[in-house]
This record gives C-alpha cells, structure tokens and sequence, in this order.
C-alpha cells in the first residue's frame, strides 16, 4: 500500500464564534476521486479552500507526499499552490486575459517559462479541452461551460498532483454541464488525483471513488457512491441524499 | 496700434513662450502624478498597517492642503532648510505631489471594485503578492480608474496656472505681464482661456483614444 498523495488532519476554522469546520480529515490517494457532498453552509467550500490556505486554518495539518506543508513561509506556500490546482464555483478567469492568456500567465510569472514555450501548453491545454477555436477570446465573450473549462486547462497548465474543484457546474446552466463534466471525466481517466464537492449525484456516483459527507463542519460519514447512497449507516446521510435524488433526478 | 496688431506682434510671441512652459509643467507632472498615484494607491489597499497609515496621511496632507500653500512651503519654505529648488522644480514637485494624492483615490476605488475571485484564482495558481498585484488586479484596475484619472489630468492642466505665483512664468504668468503692461485684459485673458480650452481637449481627446485603446470585452466604458 503506497502513503497517501495527500494527507489532511484535523483542520479547525471558525470565523468569529461560528465554528465552520471542527476537526476535519482525509486521506487521499494517488488516482482518487473524492466526492464531498452536504447541505451548504456543512463547509465544503472551506474545507477545500483550506486545503490550498486561500484560508487559513486556524488548526490542522497538511502533508503533500508525505512531507508536511509550512504554510508560514511564503515560499513553500506558493510551490505547494502551484502543485494544488483548484477550480472555483465561479470560475473566477482573469476578466482582462484572453483565453490563451489566462491559462500562459501562471506558467510565465509562475514558473518563469518562456511566453513561446508556455503559449504553446496552453494551446495544448486549451485544445484538450475542446477550446481552441476560443482561445483569443475574453471570459467576456465565452459561455459559463466554456469559461470553466479554460479555468480547468489554466489549472492543468501548472502541472498540478491534486486538484480541488469546488462545485465546479453549479453556476451553470443544466445543458452546459455536460460538457464540463465531460473533462472532469477525462481527467479522473487519465489518473488526476481530485477532490470535488458537487451536488450532481448521478455524476458522482459514477465516478467517485470515495463519498464524503459532511454537515456542520464534519465528515459524518465516508464511503463508496454505492454505500452512500443506497446503504448509508447515518440517518443524516441518507435523509441528504434522497433529499438530492429527488432534486437531481434519478441515478 | 490695434488690437490684432498687438496681439500677433507682442502678445502671441510672450503667450507661446508661456504656453510651452506650460506644456513642460504639466506633461512631467501628470506622469509622475499618475505614477506616485498608482504606488500610493496600491500602498493604501495592499499596504501593511504602518505603510497604509503613512499612505493615507499623504492623501490627508496633500489633499487637504491648498495647492498655493503648497507650492509656497517647497519655494519659500525650503530655503529655511537650505534647500532650494528652481521656481520650475517646485511648481512640478507640488504638482506631482497634489495630484498624485487624488490619482490615489481613483486607483483604491478600483482596486476595492476588483472581486476577490480574482485574487483567490491568482492565490491558487502560486503568485505571490507583488505578481498578483501587478499582473492580474492592476491591469484591471487601472481600466476602471481611468476615467477618473483622467478627469485628474485635466484639473491638473489648470491648475498648472498656479506655478506663476512662484515666479515660474508659464502662460498665466506671461498673460498677467502682458495685461499688466498694456492694460488689455479682456483680449489677453480670452487667448488664455481659449489656450487652456486647447489643452483640455487635447488631453480629453488623447484620453479617450487611449480609453479606446485599452478596451477590452467586459471592460468597456459605458458610452451613452
């Protein structure tokens, strides 16, 4: 048994006295699909953001192949960012950049890769996700799919271990989230280690590897998509996800 | 003589001296008013405790200061600490000094209007503060503070009249010796305006190709 990609121990964030996470841990392994799920406000959000310190936890430790991450020097904080690719709601593209642009700049000031070299990636990255007839326009001039898919090549171009997606089709329109979850399945065949909150159940229990359910800042249960949706051992779990089922139809 | 007669062989010769004077107070001024502008405004956003409050008490100072007083404190003001500036030097130190303060607000507006996506996406991706700043919330921030900064540049053109007060004689100044020695106000001072009406609408002009030029999907001016 190989040690975890990605190992998280008891991480505690409260915003004044609102506790929104109270101890939370995960082991991920190379290859995993997580799946988070729970009713919003349970802290999937930070969790996740937690994971890369756009928030800081106030307690809890990280190790990213089995070194510990010390987020207190700036230096090793950004070398682990780069190796933690994430995805936001609201994909969050750099509003003056072209396509092609927003997924070279973080190669170019980043890593300090020659614009060519890194305009070349980016096309490729851009083109493995269906954009390269888009890739000079503005986040202006593109749908929400196409948006967040440049936002997941610009993530890719950095070569990430592990990626955080966090509910990555919740701000698109139903027939626009096909095509993104299109990538998200290629990605997890080609290996890439993800952790993903979401609300579609039908597209992660075909792709989970793991369900992790949390409600008010704790990991209830965990489990296969199978367990957790047809067997779980916590009434809360299976309250949630008939809840769902009946909001995103049927598996 | 007449009045054209006086006009084109006394007054315009003195007011072109004037109006190039001019032109070199403004053009140093409005750069490194613009420059001081965005440093102090991303002090003021971006800038740790001690900074921040040094930023701000600039804007206070020089914001709330008159521009006369100012100029007069760095001609006649300095010499007391031995320091001594050319009437040229002083009017372009006050008035990049007095315009970067406002610059600075129009750049922390923008800056506050940037959405914290953009800084949590350039936070994932590993830059660190000084990238973010200067490639991602800058170039964004500085197209939506243009309008404003360019509504600086005008005031600036007029208010640059104020440099004669300390003995630099810019076109106001070589405006007020004319009318002084011939008694023609009303002739002299309507060449002025319509001087200083040039400038404006140059500078309005080259602002708004400039605006034009910067534009890019979602950035936009609103143009009715």
């Amino acid at each position: 048994m190989t040690a975890p990609i990605l190992q998280i121990k008891d991480i505690t964030k409260s915003y004044g006295k609102k506790e929104v996470l109270k101890g939370v841990s995960l082991d991920v392994n190379r290859g995993d699909l997580k799946i988070l799920i729970g009713p919003s406000g349970a802290g999937k959000s930070t969790f996740l953001q937690c994971i890369n310190f756009l928030v800081r936890p106030d307690k809890g430790q990280i190790w990213l192949n089995g070194k510990e991450v010390r987020c207190e020097h700036r230096r090793n904080l950004y070398a682990y960012r780069q190796k933690i690719g994430m995805i936001f709601q609201d994909f969050n593209l750099f509003d003056h950049l072209t396509a092609l642009e927003n997924v070279r700049i973080g190669m170019v000031k980043v890593k300090g890769i020659p614009k060519e070299e890194a305009g070349q990636r980016a096309e490729l990255e851009l083109e493995r996700v269906g954009l390269k007839d888009h890739m000079h326009k503005y986040p202006a001039q593109l749908s929400g799919g196409q948006k967040q898919r440049v936002s997941i090549a610009r993530a890719l171009a950095m070569d990430p271990e592990v990626m955080l997606l966090d509910e990555p089709t919740s701000a698109l329109d139903p027939e626009l989230i096909g095509e993104v979850h299109a990538v998200i399945r290629d990605l997890g065949s080609n290996g890439m280690t993800m952790i993903m909150a979401t609300h579609q159940i039908a597209f992660a229990s075909l792709l989970a590897s793991e369900i992790v359910f949390m409600e008010d800042g704790k990991i209830v249960e965990t489990g296969t998509p199978d367990k957790i949706f047809n067997d779980a051992e916590h009434s809360r779990t299976r309250e949630f996800c008939s809840k769902i089922t009946d909001l995103y139809g049927e598996r | 003589m007449d009045t054209w007669l006086y006009l084109r062989l006394e007054a315009f010769p003195a007011l072109l001296r004037g109006f190039l004077v001019s032109i070199q107070l403004i053009v140093p001024s409005a750069v490194s008013g613009l420059v001081i502008g965005i440093l102090v405004g991303v002090l003021r956003v971006y800038g740790k405790s001690v900074i921040k409050a040094l930023a701000d008490s600039y804007v206070v100072l020089f914001r709330g200061i008159p521009l006369v007083i100012q100029l007069f404190i760095w001609y006649f003001g300095l010499p007391y600490f031995k320091i001594y500036l050319s009437p040229f030097t002083a009017s372009v130190l006050g008035f990049s000094l007095c315009s970067g303060a406002y610059h600075s607000e129009y750049i922390r507006g923008a800056l506050l209007s940037i959405k914290r996506g953009q800084t949590l996406a350039a936070e994932s991706l590993g830059f660190n503060t000084v990238q973010m700043i200067t490639s991602v919330i800058l170039p964004q921030a500085i197209r939506r503070a243009l309008p404003g900064c360019g509504n600086e540049i005008i005031y600036l053109i007029k208010y640059s009249s104020l440099a004669y007060m300390i003995t630099c004689i810019e076109l106001t100044g070589e405006g007020k010796i004319l009318a002084s020695l011939s008694f023609r106000f009303t002739e002299i001072f309507l060449v002025i305006g319509v001087c200083y009406l040039v400038m404006t609408s140059l500078a309005s002009f080259i602002l708004a190709r400039l605006e034009g030029f910067l534009s890019i999907p979602g950035f936009e001016q609103q143009r009715t």
